[in-house]
This record gives C-alpha cells, sequence and structure tokens, in this order.
C-alpha cells in the first residue's frame, strides 16, 4: 500500500522526525538547514528585504509546475520586486491528513529544483499535520530575505508621468494553466504555467540601470490589478495599449469559453516594470537577452491625469477603463 | 483560421469604422438584446467610434438580469430546504433576491455548488444518490437544450435525485412585448448571436416585416460588432428591413435542429416573469408532463414569502432599454460590483456592470 501522511506525522515524535530528516532536509541539503536548531543563523549587512506568503493552489500539480515551485518562485519574486536579490526562504507546510508520501516528496524535490535556480537556500522549516478535511491536501507557506544592492530603490509609489511600462512576456499563462486541472472543469491545453523565479532577470534590468522605479509581479488579479495598485500607490494615470499587450491564442480561447479578461487572470513568472523614459530601451533590451523576458515589451507609459486610473487604449482606438478586480473571476451563463 | 485574433484585428476595424461613418447619413437607434453584446460594446469602446447618427441602447438580454426576484426567492429557499444540493452557473450565486442570496444561504450553511455544464450538476447527483441535486435552469434558448439533454440523461441513467428549477427564457416573444409597448423606438436590432445559433435567423422574422425593423444576427468579437452595426446601416440608408445574418461562422438560419429537437422533447412553452417588463405569455419553458418528475417546483413545496424589490433601483427601466445606469440614483454610489443593489450590477453581463467596469465615456 502507498505510504500515507498520518497525523503523527506532524507530532513531534518519531514519526515526524523521520520525515523531516529523510524527506526534507536530505532533499534540501544545505548546511544551514541541517542544524535542526530552533532558528537558522545567519550574518548580513546591508539594506534587507522581508517578506512572507501563503501557497493553497489547487491542484497541488499543474502543467507547468506545482505548489512546491510556486512557493520558491513566489516569495522569491516578492524579494526581487524590492530589487533584492533573494538569499534565504523557510518552508512551512500545513499537510492534510492521507496525503501521499510519493507526492509530498515530489513537491519537496520541486522545492529544490526551483530553489536552486532561483539561487536561494532553504535554511528553517516546520510540518504541521491536521486532519482530513480541515485543509486541501496540501498549503505551504515561505518567507524569504534578500539584499538590496546599493542605490536601488524601487517601490509602487514612484511612478512619474513620462515613465514607460514594460511587460516581461504574454499573461494569462497561470491562471489558465491551473484552472484547466482543476476538478470539475477540466478541459484540454497545451499551455503551461508560466512559474518561474525572477531574481536572475531583475538583476540583469539593474545591471543596466538602477533608476527602475516600480516593479511587481501581476499574480492574483492579474495584469490590470496590478497596474491599477500602482497608478493607485503613485497617483498617477497609466496608459497602455490593448494591441501591445502579449496574449497567446490558448489563452485567448479558453477565456473566451470561460468567460474571462486575460487581464485578470493570473500569472506567476511575469513582471511590470515602470522605468524612465530614457532608460526604456537598455532595460527592455536587458530583459530580452533572459529567458524569463525574451518577449519583454513596453506596453504603455505613465501620465498625470486622471490619477488612480488605468486606461486602455483599444485594437479599434477607442479608450476605456481598467478597473481593479472584483470578487473571484466566474464564469458566465450564455 | 483564428476564431479569436483575426476578429480583433484592428485594420479590419478601422476599414469597417471609416465605411460606417462613411455611408451613415440617417440617424438610428440600435438596440443591442444580448448583454455578451453589451459587455464586447463597452470592452471595445465601439460607441466611441461610431458616428454620431448611431446611437446603441442596451436591452434585456441577460438571463441573470431578467429574473425576477420572486424566482430568486424560489431558488434561494430551494437551497434552504435541508439536504438539498444547489447546482448552478457561477454568476447567479452574487444576485440578491428579496432577502437573501445563494452566496449568503450558503454561508449559512446551505449546500451550493458552482458547475460549469449540466453534465456537472448531474454528476453530482449521481455521485450523491441520498440528496436531491436541484439546477438551476436559468438562461435562454441557448441553454435550454443542455439541460433537456441532462433530463434525457437522467431518465436514461435512471438518476432519481436529479431536478430542475427551470426559469428558461424565450427571447423572440419579450422583443414582440418590448416593441409592442413602444417605449423605445428602434431603427435596427443586433440580434443575439448564440440564441440564434440554436434557434435560427427565421424566428427575427416578424421583427422586420411586421414592425419594419432592420435586424442583424451578430457574433461576440468586436468586427463581428462593427459589421453588423454596417449591415443595419446599409438597411437603413436603403430603407430597407430584413434580417441579415453577420455571424455565419455560428448560425445558420435553420438553427440547431438537433438542439431545437431535444428542447421540444422536454420543455413546452408557459408564461414567464421578467424583472422589469412583467409576466409574458409563451416566453418560458417548463417541462412536459412525461418529465414533471424532474420538476425541482413540483418536487418541494417551496414558500419563499413575499417579493420586496430593493428601493430606488432601476434594473427594469434599464432592462427595457427607457433608461440607462448613468440615470440611476445609486449606480456607482450605493450600487458597485462590490455590493450590489441590482442584479445588472452582479451579472457580468448586466449593462450596470459593464458601464462601471469599463468607465465608458470618460476617453483619453
Amino acid at each position: 500500500m502507498e505510504d500515507k501522511i498520518l497525523l503523527a506525522h506532524g507530532s513531534g515524535g518519531k514519526l515526524a522526525h523521520d520525515l523531516v530528516e529523510k524527506s526534507f532536509v536530505k532533499t534540501l541539503a544545505n548546511p544551514l538547514l541541517a542544524r535542526l536548531d530552533d532558528s537558522a543563523v545567519f550574518d548580513v549587512s546591508g539594506r534587507l528585504a522581508f517578506t512572507t506568503d501563503s501557497y493553497v493552489v489547487s491542484p497541488i500539480f499543474f502543467p507547468g509546475g506545482d505548489i512546491g515551485k510556486l512557493a520558491v518562485c513566489g516569495t522569491v519574486n516578492d524579494l526581487a520586486m524590492s530589487g533584492a536579490r533573494p538569499l534565504y526562504l523557510s518552508l512551512a507546510f500545513i499537510i492534510e491528513e492521507g496525503l501521499s508520501l510519493s507526492e509530498l516528496e515530489q513537491v519537496v524535490n520541486s522545492v529544490r529544483l526551483a530553489a536552486g535556480e532561483a539561487g536561494v537556500e532553504i535554511v528553517t522549516g516546520d510540518t504541521k499535520v491536521v486532519p482530513r478535511g480541515s485543509a486541501d491536501k496540501l498549503f505551504i507557506n515561505t518567507a524569504g530575505v534578500g539584499l538590496i544592492p546599493e542605490g536601488v530603490n524601487i517601490s509602487g509609489d514612484k511612478a512619474k508621468p513620462g515613465d514607460k511600462v514594460i511587460l516581461s512576456g504574454a499573461i494569462g499563462d497561470h491562471g489558465i494553466a491551473v484552472f484547466s486541472r482543476r476538478e470539475g472543469l477540466s478541459f484540454a491545453t497545451t499551455l503551461e504555467s508560466d512559474c518561474a523565479p525572477l531574481g536572475g532577470l531583475v538583476a540583469e534590468m539593474l545591471g543596466v540601470s538602477r533608476n527602475i522605479n516600480c516593479l511587481r509581479d501581476p499574480t492574483r488579479g492579474g495584469l490590470a490589478s496590478t497596474l491599477n495598485e500602482l497608478a493607485s500607490q503613485s497617483k498617477v494615470s497609466i496608459r497602455i495599449e490593448e494591441k501591445k499587450i502579449p496574449v497567446r491564442e490558448e489563452v485567448l480561447g479558453a477565456c473566451e469559453m470561460l468567460g474571462f479578461d486575460p487581464l485578470y487572470v493570473a500569472n506567476e513568472g511575469r513582471l511590470v516594470a515602470i522605468v524612465p523614459a530614457g532608460d526604456a530601451d537598455k532595460i527592455l533590451k536587458a530583459m530580452k537577452k533572459n529567458k524569463y523576458g525574451k518577449d519583454a515589451v513596453i506596453i504603455g507609459e505613465v501620465a498625470a491625469r486622471p490619477p488612480g486610473r488605468v486606461v486602455m487604449k483599444t485594437v479599434l482606438g477607442s479608450h476605456r477603463i481598467v478597473d481593479m478586480l472584483v470578487g473571484d473571476l466566474l464564469p458566465r451563463i450564455c | 483560421m483564428k476564431y479569436i485574433s483575426e476578429f480583433r484585428r484592428s485594420e479590419l476595424a478601422g476599414g469597417l469604422i471609416s465605411h460606417i461613418r462613411h455611408r451613415s447619413k440617417t440617424r438610428a437607434r440600435f438596440m443591442e438584446f444580448c448583454g455578451g453584446h453589451t459587455v464586447t460594446i463597452f470592452r471595445y469602446g465601439i460607441r466611441q467610434v461610431l458616428p454620431e447618427t448611431i446611437e446603441m441602447v442596451s436591452g434585456p438580454g441577460c438571463p441573470i438580469c431578467v429574473t425576477a426576484n420572486a424566482d430568486l426567492d424560489k431558488a434561494i429557499a430551494l437551497a434552504k430546504v435541508p439536504g438539498v444540493i444547489i447546482a448552478t452557473f457561477g454568476d447567479m450565486i452574487k444576485v440578491p433576491g428579496s432577502r437573501s442570496s445563494l452566496q449568503k444561504a450558503k454561508a449559512e450553511g446551505a449546500e451550493v455548488r458552482t458547475v460549469y455544464s449540466t453534465m456537472d450538476a448531474l454528476k453530482a447527483a449521481e455521485d450523491n444518490p441520498d440528496k436531491p441535486v436541484v439546477f438551476l435552469g436559468i438562461g435562454f434558448e441557448t441553454t435550454a437544450p443542455t439541460v433537456a439533454a441532462s433530463i434525457l440523461q437522467a431518465e436514461e441513467k435512471g438518476i432519481k435525485n436529479y431536478y430542475v428549477l427551470s426559469l428558461h427564457k424565450l427571447c423572440p416573444p419579450v422583443i414582440r412585448t418590448l416593441l409592442d409597448a413602444g417605449e423605445v423606438k428602434l431603427g435596427g436590432l443586433v440580434c443575439p448571436g448564440h440564441v440564434s445559433t440554436i434557434i435560427g435567423s427565421h424566428p427575427w422574422e416578424f421583427i422586420a416585416s411586421e414592425y419594419g425593423i432592420p435586424c442583424v444576427v451578430s457574433g461576440f468579437e468586436p468586427l463581428d460588432i462593427l459589421q453588423c452595426v454596417d449591415m443595419l446601416v446599409g438597411q437603413v440608408e436603403k430603407g430597407e428591413s430584413k434580417v441579415e445574418i453577420a455571424y455565419r461562422r455560428g448560425v445558420r438560419p435553420e438553427g440547431n435542429r438537433q438542439a431545437l429537437k431535444l428542447m421540444e422533447q422536454v420543455f413546452e412553452p408557459a408564461p414567464a416573469r421578467w424583472r422589469g417588463i412583467g409576466e409574458v405569455a409563451g416566453s418560458g419553458l417548463k417541462l412536459k408532463s412525461k418529465y414533471r418528475r424532474f420538476d425541482a417546483e413540483a418536487r418541494f413545496n417551496i414558500e419563499p414569502g413575499p417579493t420586496i424589490e430593493p428601493a430606488g433601483c432601476i434594473c427594469g427601466d434599464i432592462l427595457r432599454g427607457v433608461k440607462t445606469p448613468s440615470d440611476c440614483p445609486l449606480f456607482a454610489k450605493t450600487c458597485t460590483p462590490e455590493s450590489p443593489v441590482g442584479p445588472c450590477m452582479v451579472s457580468t453581463e448586466g449593462s450596470c456592470s459593464a458601464y462601471y467596469s469599463y468607465g465608458e465615456g470618460l476617453g483619453g
């Protein structure tokens, strides 16, 4: 019979100890984690970025990734969006009793691969097991710290009229890939999630210009919500052009079927940069050299009025407001 | 052929827009019946690119919006029957009835599931043989055939716990009612695309012949709408009124015979209540007596209580095309998508939601 996670795996006793040793420490091998002290202890000097996020994606395995890869990339990207070089992550599991051990090991292996690519170490962690029905298979929380290089000062309130808005690639891949495997909905698509660690891309962008004003990854709520957040924080208007925004034909098709607008569909490996016009070309050029920025494109610019609003020029040449996402994305009925 | 991006090409749109501008001389008001069309019109700012001669008004073609409060109350009351599982399309969950909504009933313990097709509802019945599963049959001719198919399948498989609350509505009778009321003078009708996929273009003939109103069936992409408007303008300028199809990739004049057959096998026309319009004879569908055992209303004795309409909400006038959302004192003030007062703000295909979400008229 297949090995399952039991409540005892989270009890702190022998089973728990074995799980941590065999499934986590061995896979995620690094000296800081292997000490198994109550805290990871390390030296850092400089300006630190510190962030946390919880991951509850359903299903936990989806085309192009799984909850483990997502938990690393999501937190790494939050650090990167502050301009920080991600260094260390914590990793905490809340496991529903009955999860198969092999699925858990697969997730931990994804954590290892993603952390390796992102150049971060998992230095501390925790495991809890809850009774069946108290969680949905597996929830993960990660927190991370990163170091911000000298001269970098990135924040959502720094967009200025005249700045250019750069998007790193096609939108909507993650949301649609996950939806395509959701229970009761599955449809056939070759689409894969864009889930990826963006620390390297950001480092290369900062390598050519430290004047980047805003960086943000358009995750939940999609590009539309991210641009609205930036417009509102910076008290500026963001003007974008519909025909410049890359969307894959598969995403367009699925969105039509489900009644979604790709502007609101989640991404996990894309970023939006708002940069001074004079630096836009060199930043774009640097992005295009990176595999996660090869389709980067300038989608619009920042204007003074109306503040807090995102206005899109449609493919017909008319203009419309792009608002924040309200509630959940739900399908239409006819 | 790419069925989406090909129909959003800006250079083709530019050509159509100048063609419309060039030949439209007569002032005309066109109504888009369907909520899906309303969304495309707002999402692509189509009203802004049309010449001043053309006025577009939105019609009652959002099935969620036209569902009367009394019927919403029935659905909510059904959800509160112990043991009942409600299966419904997503948008219905948030719509406020007289006193509650499915969302609130769910938070209070009712089992309300969002499904993406009637077959998912049927599967829920198969998987839970000891619980009655009620599918909320909301929608126009587009969805009715799939509901009919689910009932036939339930019968074939001997599934005894599957029920449908049939609140289906038929489009041609309500258009006749609107035209007879004479509140809105129309110079053309953008006929619904998905509905026509099922019923074809013939059922619109009476509008052209009896009322002298040009009719063009349209698809849902911006180029579809522009082509449709261009064809309507063509008829207006020539003084013609006939039914044309600008959505040939989806619609045949005779419709989808198989789907119509399923619908006729299971349902028969019945009176239906429309929000803002009232009861319209022959504009609803009820289960034929042979299939009455699948009828949720026959199976459960539901008492939803008196109907209360939201104070100040003018959804009814908006659905008839008599008023626009900006005429409503509640619009964007007490009524927003986050806390909607009326259904036109809840449904993604509602006029109020489209006005609000796409900030029509702000311009660049």
